[in-house]
Protein backbone atom coordinates (compact mmCIF):
# COMPACT_ATOMS: atom_id res chain seq x y z
CA UNK A 1 0.00 0.00 0.00
CA UNK A 2 1.47 3.38 -0.92
CA UNK A 3 1.55 6.40 1.36
CA UNK A 4 -1.56 8.07 -0.08
CA UNK A 5 -3.54 4.87 0.22
CA UNK A 6 -2.39 4.53 3.83
CA UNK A 7 -3.53 8.03 4.68
CA UNK A 8 -6.83 7.43 2.96
CA UNK A 9 -7.13 4.18 4.85
CA UNK A 10 -6.64 5.98 8.11
CA UNK A 11 -9.19 8.59 7.12
CA UNK A 12 -11.70 5.91 6.31
CA UNK A 13 -10.97 4.08 9.52
CA UNK A 14 -11.83 7.22 11.41
CA UNK A 15 -14.92 7.70 9.30
CA UNK A 16 -15.98 4.08 9.68
CA UNK A 17 -15.48 4.09 13.42
CA UNK A 18 -17.43 7.27 13.90
CA UNK A 19 -20.19 6.21 11.51
CA UNK A 20 -20.63 2.84 13.12
CA UNK A 21 -20.77 4.52 16.49
CA UNK A 22 -23.77 6.48 15.25
CA UNK A 23 -25.63 3.44 14.05
CA UNK A 24 -24.59 3.68 10.44
CA UNK A 25 -23.62 0.57 8.57
CA UNK A 26 -20.70 0.06 6.24
CA UNK A 27 -20.89 -2.28 3.29
CA UNK A 28 -19.23 -3.44 0.09
CA UNK A 29 -21.80 -4.82 -2.32
CA UNK A 30 -20.97 -6.75 -5.51
CA UNK A 31 -23.22 -6.44 -8.59
CA UNK A 32 -22.97 -10.23 -8.98
CA UNK A 33 -21.36 -13.02 -6.95
CA UNK A 34 -21.60 -16.13 -9.14
CA UNK A 35 -20.04 -15.90 -12.59
CA UNK A 36 -19.44 -18.10 -15.60
CA UNK A 37 -17.29 -17.53 -18.66
CA UNK A 38 -13.59 -16.97 -19.09
CA UNK A 39 -13.19 -13.22 -18.64
CA UNK A 40 -15.71 -12.20 -16.00
CA UNK A 41 -15.92 -8.74 -14.42
CA UNK A 42 -17.76 -7.61 -11.31
CA UNK A 43 -18.48 -4.04 -10.31
CA UNK A 44 -18.77 -3.05 -6.64
CA UNK A 45 -20.26 -0.24 -4.57
CA UNK A 46 -18.90 0.61 -1.13
CA UNK A 47 -20.59 3.00 1.29
CA UNK A 48 -21.70 3.81 4.81
CA UNK A 49 -25.44 4.30 5.28
CA UNK A 50 -28.37 3.68 7.60
CA UNK A 51 -30.46 1.70 5.14
CA UNK A 52 -28.32 -1.22 4.08
CA UNK A 53 -27.29 -1.14 0.43
CA UNK A 54 -28.96 2.21 -0.21
CA UNK A 55 -26.12 4.65 -0.86
CA UNK A 56 -27.44 7.83 0.75
CA UNK A 57 -24.86 8.95 3.27
CA UNK A 58 -21.09 8.63 2.77
CA UNK A 59 -18.70 6.69 0.52
CA UNK A 60 -16.20 4.14 1.76
CA UNK A 61 -13.01 5.22 -0.02
CA UNK A 62 -12.19 2.70 -2.71
CA UNK A 63 -8.40 2.94 -2.30
CA UNK A 64 -8.68 1.42 1.19
CA UNK A 65 -10.22 -1.75 -0.23
CA UNK A 66 -8.12 -4.70 -1.33
CA UNK A 67 -8.76 -7.99 -3.14
CA UNK A 68 -7.12 -11.40 -3.16
CA UNK A 69 -7.62 -14.03 -5.85
CA UNK A 70 -8.10 -17.82 -5.82
CA UNK A 71 -4.31 -18.30 -5.52
CA UNK A 72 -4.23 -16.15 -2.36
CA UNK A 73 -2.31 -13.34 -4.09
CA UNK A 74 -3.37 -9.70 -4.27
CA UNK A 75 -5.42 -8.64 -7.29
CA UNK A 76 -5.61 -5.02 -8.36
CA UNK A 77 -9.00 -3.33 -8.29
CA UNK A 78 -9.75 -1.19 -11.33
CA UNK A 79 -11.71 1.92 -12.35
CA UNK A 80 -11.97 3.16 -8.78
CA UNK A 81 -13.97 6.29 -8.18
CA UNK A 82 -15.30 7.97 -5.06
CA UNK A 83 -18.61 9.76 -5.35
CA UNK A 84 -20.66 11.79 -2.93
CA UNK A 85 -22.49 8.83 -1.39
CA UNK A 86 -20.63 5.75 -2.53
CA UNK A 87 -17.42 4.63 -4.15
CA UNK A 88 -17.23 2.16 -6.99
CA UNK A 89 -14.58 -0.13 -8.46
CA UNK A 90 -14.26 -3.16 -10.74
CA UNK A 91 -12.61 -6.56 -10.45
CA UNK A 92 -11.50 -8.67 -13.40
CA UNK A 93 -11.75 -12.36 -12.52
CA UNK A 94 -8.99 -13.76 -14.69
CA UNK A 95 -8.59 -16.93 -12.65
CA UNK A 96 -11.36 -19.41 -11.94
CA UNK A 97 -12.27 -19.66 -8.28
CA UNK A 98 -13.18 -17.48 -5.32
CA UNK A 99 -12.01 -13.91 -4.68
CA UNK A 100 -12.19 -11.97 -1.42
CA UNK A 101 -12.70 -8.20 -1.52
CA UNK A 102 -11.98 -6.61 1.84
CA UNK A 103 -11.01 -3.77 4.09
CA UNK A 104 -9.05 -4.60 7.25
CA UNK A 105 -7.40 -2.70 10.06
CA UNK A 106 -6.05 -3.72 13.43
CA UNK A 107 -4.33 -1.62 16.05
CA UNK A 108 -4.36 0.04 19.45
CA UNK A 109 -6.52 2.88 20.59
CA UNK A 110 -6.57 4.80 23.83
CA UNK A 111 -8.57 7.28 25.84
CA UNK A 112 -7.62 9.17 28.97
CA UNK A 113 -8.09 12.41 30.85
CA UNK A 114 -5.56 15.21 31.28
CA UNK A 115 -4.73 16.63 34.70
CA UNK A 116 -7.25 19.45 34.21
CA UNK A 117 -9.96 16.92 33.35
CA UNK A 118 -10.01 17.15 29.55
CA UNK A 119 -10.76 13.96 27.64
CA UNK A 120 -8.26 12.73 25.10
CA UNK A 121 -8.47 10.04 22.39
CA UNK A 122 -5.90 8.31 20.26
CA UNK A 123 -5.73 7.93 17.34
CA UNK A 124 -7.58 11.06 16.40
CA UNK A 125 -9.85 10.84 13.44
CA UNK A 126 -7.74 10.60 10.31
CA UNK A 127 -4.62 9.29 12.03
CA UNK A 128 -3.38 5.76 11.39
CA UNK A 129 -2.89 3.74 14.61
CA UNK A 130 0.84 3.06 14.22
CA UNK A 131 3.08 1.72 16.98
CA UNK A 132 5.34 4.81 16.76
CA UNK A 133 2.35 7.11 16.98
CA UNK A 134 1.09 5.24 20.02
CA UNK A 135 4.40 5.50 21.83
CA UNK A 136 4.75 9.20 21.03
CA UNK A 137 1.19 10.39 21.64
CA UNK A 138 -0.25 8.24 24.39
CA UNK A 139 1.00 8.94 27.93
CA UNK A 140 2.36 5.98 29.91
CA UNK A 141 0.30 7.06 32.90
CA UNK A 142 -2.82 9.19 32.93
CA UNK A 143 -6.12 9.48 34.71
CA UNK A 144 -8.63 6.83 33.51
CA UNK A 145 -6.24 5.62 30.83
CA UNK A 146 -7.88 2.85 28.84
CA UNK A 147 -6.01 1.15 26.07
CA UNK A 148 -7.69 -1.35 23.81
CA UNK A 149 -6.80 -3.45 20.84
CA UNK A 150 -9.37 -3.01 18.06
CA UNK A 151 -9.81 -4.76 14.74
CA UNK A 152 -12.20 -4.00 11.95
CA UNK A 153 -12.82 -6.05 8.85
CA UNK A 154 -15.31 -5.83 5.99
CA UNK A 155 -15.56 -8.46 3.31
CA UNK A 156 -17.47 -9.82 0.38
CA UNK A 157 -16.82 -12.79 -1.93
CA UNK A 158 -17.30 -13.47 -5.63
CA UNK A 159 -16.63 -16.66 -7.60
CA UNK A 160 -15.87 -17.37 -11.25
CA UNK A 161 -16.54 -21.02 -12.09
CA UNK A 162 -16.05 -23.53 -9.33
CA UNK A 163 -15.82 -22.14 -5.76
CA UNK A 164 -12.40 -22.39 -4.07
CA UNK A 165 -11.29 -21.90 -0.46
CA UNK A 166 -7.76 -20.46 -0.50
CA UNK A 167 -9.04 -16.94 0.34
CA UNK A 168 -10.59 -18.25 3.58
CA UNK A 169 -7.16 -18.70 5.19
CA UNK A 170 -7.25 -16.45 8.25
CA UNK A 171 -4.49 -13.94 8.99
CA UNK A 172 -4.98 -14.79 12.71
CA UNK A 173 -5.15 -11.07 13.54
CA UNK A 174 -8.35 -9.48 14.79
CA UNK A 175 -11.90 -10.77 14.33
CA UNK A 176 -12.20 -12.93 11.20
CA UNK A 177 -14.76 -15.21 9.61
CA UNK A 178 -13.87 -18.62 8.19
CA UNK A 179 -16.79 -20.03 6.19
CA UNK A 180 -17.88 -23.63 6.68
CA UNK A 181 -20.57 -23.20 4.01
CA UNK A 182 -19.11 -21.47 0.96
CA UNK A 183 -20.36 -17.84 0.85
CA UNK A 184 -20.97 -18.09 -2.90
CA UNK A 185 -23.10 -21.20 -2.53
CA UNK A 186 -25.97 -19.86 -0.45
CA UNK A 187 -29.58 -20.72 -1.24
CA UNK A 188 -32.91 -19.64 0.27
CA UNK A 189 -34.22 -22.10 2.85
CA UNK A 190 -30.81 -23.71 3.36
CA UNK A 191 -28.65 -23.44 6.45
CA UNK A 192 -25.19 -21.89 6.23
CA UNK A 193 -22.48 -22.27 8.85
CA UNK A 194 -19.70 -19.78 9.59
CA UNK A 195 -16.98 -19.82 12.19
CA UNK A 196 -15.41 -16.76 13.78
CA UNK A 197 -11.86 -16.34 15.06
CA UNK A 198 -10.32 -13.71 17.32
CA UNK A 199 -6.55 -13.54 16.79
CA UNK A 200 -6.73 -17.07 15.36
CA UNK A 201 -8.71 -18.65 18.25
CA UNK A 202 -12.47 -19.39 18.28
CA UNK A 203 -14.42 -16.19 18.99
CA UNK A 204 -16.87 -17.54 21.57
CA UNK A 205 -19.99 -15.50 22.28
CA UNK A 206 -19.57 -13.06 19.37
CA UNK A 207 -22.85 -11.26 18.62
CA UNK A 208 -24.00 -11.78 15.06
CA UNK A 209 -26.64 -9.65 13.37
CA UNK A 210 -27.90 -10.58 9.91
CA UNK A 211 -30.14 -8.13 8.04
CA UNK A 212 -31.70 -8.70 4.60
CA UNK A 213 -31.27 -5.96 2.00
CA UNK A 214 -34.20 -3.93 0.70
CA UNK A 215 -34.85 -2.29 4.08
CA UNK A 216 -36.45 0.73 2.49
CA UNK A 217 -39.32 -1.42 1.27
CA UNK A 218 -40.36 -2.85 4.61
CA UNK A 219 -41.21 -1.46 8.02
CA UNK A 220 -38.92 -3.49 10.23
CA UNK A 221 -35.24 -4.40 10.41
CA UNK A 222 -36.05 -8.12 10.11
CA UNK A 223 -32.72 -8.82 11.81
CA UNK A 224 -31.64 -12.35 12.68
CA UNK A 225 -29.61 -12.25 15.91
CA UNK A 226 -27.43 -15.13 17.02
CA UNK A 227 -24.39 -15.73 19.21
CA UNK A 228 -21.39 -17.88 18.32
CA UNK A 229 -21.08 -21.19 20.19
CA UNK A 230 -18.12 -22.74 22.05
CA UNK A 231 -16.35 -23.34 18.76
CA UNK A 232 -17.01 -19.81 17.53
CA UNK A 233 -19.62 -21.10 15.10
CA UNK A 234 -23.07 -19.94 14.02
CA UNK A 235 -25.67 -21.38 11.66
CA UNK A 236 -28.03 -19.14 9.73
CA UNK A 237 -31.01 -20.25 7.65
CA UNK A 238 -31.77 -17.74 4.90
CA UNK A 239 -35.49 -16.91 4.93
CA UNK A 240 -35.53 -15.79 1.31
CA UNK A 241 -33.27 -15.00 -1.64
CA UNK A 242 -31.55 -11.63 -1.77
CA UNK A 243 -28.59 -9.67 -0.47
CA UNK A 244 -27.72 -9.95 3.22
CA UNK A 245 -25.54 -7.89 5.52
CA UNK A 246 -23.84 -9.68 8.41
CA UNK A 247 -22.17 -7.98 11.33
CA UNK A 248 -20.21 -9.65 14.13
CA UNK A 249 -19.09 -7.94 17.31
CA UNK A 250 -16.71 -9.39 19.85
CA UNK A 251 -14.98 -8.11 22.96
CA UNK A 252 -13.03 -9.55 25.91
CA UNK A 253 -10.28 -8.58 28.32
CA UNK A 254 -7.50 -10.47 26.63
CA UNK A 255 -5.88 -7.54 24.83
CA UNK A 256 -2.13 -7.76 24.32
CA UNK A 257 -0.18 -5.44 26.62
CA UNK A 258 -0.41 -2.47 26.96
CA UNK A 259 -4.05 -3.01 25.89
CA UNK A 260 -6.52 -4.47 28.30
CA UNK A 261 -9.68 -4.73 26.25
CA UNK A 262 -9.76 -6.52 22.90
CA UNK A 263 -12.52 -5.64 20.43
CA UNK A 264 -13.34 -6.88 16.99
CA UNK A 265 -15.90 -5.87 14.43
CA UNK A 266 -16.59 -7.79 11.26
CA UNK A 267 -19.00 -7.09 8.39
CA UNK A 268 -19.77 -9.16 5.30
CA UNK A 269 -22.18 -8.98 2.38
CA UNK A 270 -23.69 -12.21 1.01
CA UNK A 271 -25.94 -13.01 -1.90
CA UNK A 272 -28.52 -15.77 -1.39
CA UNK A 273 -30.07 -17.27 -4.53
CA UNK A 274 -33.53 -18.80 -4.97
CA UNK A 275 -33.76 -22.59 -5.23
CA UNK B 1 -10.40 -72.07 -23.04
CA UNK B 2 -13.43 -72.32 -25.20
CA UNK B 3 -15.76 -72.54 -22.20
CA UNK B 4 -14.05 -69.49 -20.71
CA UNK B 5 -14.62 -67.47 -23.86
CA UNK B 6 -18.18 -68.66 -23.90
CA UNK B 7 -18.64 -67.51 -20.29
CA UNK B 8 -17.20 -64.11 -21.21
CA UNK B 9 -19.58 -63.88 -24.16
CA UNK B 10 -22.49 -64.70 -21.87
CA UNK B 11 -21.44 -61.99 -19.41
CA UNK B 12 -21.15 -59.36 -22.13
CA UNK B 13 -24.47 -60.23 -23.70
CA UNK B 14 -26.20 -60.21 -20.34
CA UNK B 15 -24.87 -56.65 -19.72
CA UNK B 16 -26.28 -55.38 -22.98
CA UNK B 17 -29.54 -57.23 -22.32
CA UNK B 18 -29.99 -55.00 -19.25
CA UNK B 19 -29.24 -51.83 -21.19
CA UNK B 20 -32.33 -49.69 -21.01
CA UNK B 21 -33.19 -46.50 -22.79
CA UNK B 22 -34.49 -43.07 -21.81
CA UNK B 23 -36.58 -41.14 -24.30
CA UNK B 24 -37.06 -37.52 -23.32
CA UNK B 25 -39.51 -35.16 -24.89
CA UNK B 26 -39.36 -31.50 -23.89
CA UNK B 27 -41.26 -28.48 -25.07
CA UNK B 28 -39.84 -24.99 -25.40
CA UNK B 29 -42.99 -22.89 -25.54
CA UNK B 30 -43.56 -20.23 -28.16
CA UNK B 31 -43.82 -16.96 -26.25
CA UNK B 32 -45.49 -13.79 -27.36
CA UNK B 33 -42.92 -11.27 -26.13
CA UNK B 34 -41.38 -8.17 -27.71
CA UNK B 35 -37.80 -9.40 -27.29
CA UNK B 36 -37.36 -13.15 -27.58
CA UNK B 37 -34.16 -15.12 -27.13
CA UNK B 38 -34.03 -18.89 -27.19
CA UNK B 39 -33.52 -20.20 -23.65
CA UNK B 40 -30.35 -21.68 -22.31
CA UNK B 41 -31.43 -25.23 -21.46
CA UNK B 42 -29.86 -28.03 -19.42
CA UNK B 43 -31.03 -31.64 -19.06
CA UNK B 44 -29.37 -33.88 -16.53
CA UNK B 45 -29.85 -36.83 -14.19
CA UNK B 46 -29.24 -36.66 -10.45
CA UNK B 47 -28.52 -40.02 -8.94
CA UNK B 48 -28.02 -41.41 -5.47
CA UNK B 49 -25.21 -39.45 -3.70
CA UNK B 50 -26.09 -36.44 -5.90
CA UNK B 51 -24.02 -37.90 -8.73
CA UNK B 52 -24.72 -35.96 -11.92
CA UNK B 53 -24.99 -37.22 -15.49
CA UNK B 54 -25.29 -34.39 -18.00
CA UNK B 55 -27.42 -35.25 -21.03
CA UNK B 56 -27.76 -31.93 -22.86
CA UNK B 57 -26.67 -28.30 -22.40
CA UNK B 58 -27.89 -25.84 -24.98
CA UNK B 59 -26.37 -22.37 -24.97
CA UNK B 60 -25.03 -19.72 -27.31
CA UNK B 61 -22.03 -21.62 -28.61
CA UNK B 62 -21.54 -19.31 -31.60
CA UNK B 63 -20.53 -16.11 -29.81
CA UNK B 64 -16.99 -14.82 -30.24
CA UNK B 65 -14.43 -15.57 -27.49
CA UNK B 66 -16.80 -18.05 -25.78
CA UNK B 67 -18.80 -15.04 -24.60
CA UNK B 68 -21.93 -17.21 -24.60
CA UNK B 69 -20.55 -18.99 -21.53
CA UNK B 70 -21.12 -15.82 -19.47
CA UNK B 71 -24.79 -16.70 -18.96
CA UNK B 72 -24.40 -20.42 -18.19
CA UNK B 73 -24.67 -19.47 -14.49
CA UNK B 74 -28.26 -18.33 -15.07
CA UNK B 75 -29.24 -22.01 -15.15
CA UNK B 76 -28.70 -21.75 -11.43
CA UNK B 77 -29.32 -25.29 -10.25
CA UNK B 78 -27.42 -26.85 -13.11
CA UNK B 79 -24.57 -24.41 -12.54
CA UNK B 80 -24.45 -25.33 -8.86
CA UNK B 81 -24.84 -29.08 -9.33
CA UNK B 82 -22.23 -29.51 -12.05
CA UNK B 83 -21.91 -26.66 -14.57
CA UNK B 84 -19.35 -24.72 -12.61
CA UNK B 85 -17.07 -27.78 -12.46
CA UNK B 86 -17.11 -28.32 -16.21
CA UNK B 87 -15.01 -27.06 -19.08
CA UNK B 88 -17.39 -26.15 -21.87
CA UNK B 89 -18.16 -27.19 -24.56
CA UNK B 90 -18.65 -30.92 -23.88
CA UNK B 91 -18.68 -33.34 -26.80
CA UNK B 92 -22.02 -35.03 -27.25
CA UNK B 93 -23.66 -32.91 -24.55
CA UNK B 94 -23.43 -29.22 -25.40
CA UNK B 95 -24.95 -27.62 -28.45
CA UNK B 96 -26.70 -24.53 -29.77
CA UNK B 97 -29.94 -23.24 -28.25
CA UNK B 98 -33.10 -24.72 -29.74
CA UNK B 99 -36.12 -23.06 -31.31
CA UNK B 100 -39.58 -23.21 -29.69
CA UNK B 101 -41.30 -26.56 -30.27
CA UNK B 102 -41.07 -30.11 -28.96
CA UNK B 103 -37.68 -31.77 -29.00
CA UNK B 104 -37.22 -35.51 -28.58
CA UNK B 105 -33.93 -36.98 -27.39
CA UNK B 106 -33.06 -40.59 -26.66
CA UNK B 107 -30.26 -41.93 -24.51
CA UNK B 108 -29.22 -45.57 -24.50
CA UNK B 109 -27.53 -47.13 -21.51
CA UNK B 110 -23.91 -48.00 -22.13
CA UNK B 111 -23.37 -45.18 -24.59
CA UNK B 112 -22.33 -41.58 -24.00
CA UNK B 113 -23.58 -39.36 -22.53
CA UNK B 114 -25.77 -41.65 -20.40
CA UNK B 115 -23.18 -44.34 -19.73
CA UNK B 116 -23.94 -46.96 -17.11
CA UNK B 117 -26.49 -46.26 -14.41
CA UNK B 118 -26.45 -48.36 -11.24
CA UNK B 119 -29.82 -49.55 -9.96
CA UNK B 120 -31.48 -46.91 -7.79
CA UNK B 121 -33.60 -43.81 -7.53
CA UNK B 122 -32.88 -40.98 -9.93
CA UNK B 123 -34.32 -37.61 -10.92
CA UNK B 124 -34.37 -36.24 -14.42
CA UNK B 125 -33.87 -32.47 -14.21
CA UNK B 126 -34.66 -29.88 -16.86
CA UNK B 127 -33.78 -26.20 -16.41
CA UNK B 128 -34.31 -23.29 -18.77
CA UNK B 129 -33.17 -19.66 -18.40
CA UNK B 130 -33.99 -17.03 -20.98
CA UNK B 131 -32.31 -13.67 -21.59
CA UNK B 132 -34.67 -10.87 -20.45
CA UNK B 133 -37.05 -13.68 -19.48
CA UNK B 134 -37.48 -16.08 -16.60
CA UNK B 135 -36.09 -19.35 -15.34
CA UNK B 136 -37.84 -22.65 -14.69
CA UNK B 137 -36.79 -26.00 -13.28
CA UNK B 138 -38.72 -29.27 -13.76
CA UNK B 139 -38.06 -32.65 -12.17
CA UNK B 140 -39.17 -36.19 -12.97
CA UNK B 141 -38.20 -38.84 -10.39
CA UNK B 142 -37.70 -42.36 -11.75
CA UNK B 143 -36.46 -45.83 -10.81
CA UNK B 144 -33.62 -47.53 -12.67
CA UNK B 145 -33.57 -50.04 -14.26
CA UNK B 146 -37.15 -49.95 -15.58
CA UNK B 147 -39.14 -53.20 -15.17
CA UNK B 148 -41.51 -52.35 -18.00
CA UNK B 149 -42.07 -49.53 -20.43
CA UNK B 150 -43.28 -46.51 -18.52
CA UNK B 151 -44.01 -42.84 -19.29
CA UNK B 152 -43.63 -40.14 -16.62
CA UNK B 153 -44.64 -36.51 -17.00
CA UNK B 154 -44.16 -32.99 -15.66
CA UNK B 155 -45.60 -29.72 -16.90
CA UNK B 156 -43.86 -26.36 -17.11
CA UNK B 157 -45.67 -23.08 -16.56
CA UNK B 158 -43.51 -20.30 -17.93
CA UNK B 159 -40.24 -21.09 -19.66
CA UNK B 160 -40.97 -24.77 -20.30
CA UNK B 161 -43.99 -26.69 -21.58
CA UNK B 162 -44.69 -30.42 -21.57
CA UNK B 163 -41.83 -32.57 -20.23
CA UNK B 164 -41.98 -36.31 -20.61
CA UNK B 165 -39.74 -39.27 -19.87
CA UNK B 166 -40.31 -42.71 -21.38
CA UNK B 167 -38.30 -45.55 -19.86
CA UNK B 168 -37.66 -48.55 -22.08
CA UNK B 169 -36.30 -51.70 -20.42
Amino acid sequence: MNKIAKIASALTLGLTVSMMAHGHRAWIVPASTVLSGEDAWVTFDAAVSNDIFHADHAPLRHNTIEAIGPDGKAVELQNGSTGKHRSTFDLNLKQQGTYKIFYASNGLNARWETEDGQRRFWPQRGVAPTQEGFEKEVPKKAKNLQISQASRRMETFVTAGSPSTEVFKPTNAGLEMVPVTHPNDLFAGEEAEFSFLIDGKPAVGAKITVIPGGMRYRNEQAAIEVVTDKKGKVAITWPQAGLYWLEAEYSDNKGKKPAKERRGMYVATFEVLPE
Amino acid sequence: MRSRLFALFLTLSSVSAFGGELVVSLEIPRLDVAEYHRPYTALWIEGPDKKITNLAVWYDVEMKDDKGEDWLKDMRQWWRRSGRELDMPIDGVSGATRAPGTHTLSFAEGTAPLGKLAAGEYTLMLEAAREVGGRELLKIPFQWPPQKQETLKAQGKTELGAFQLTLNP
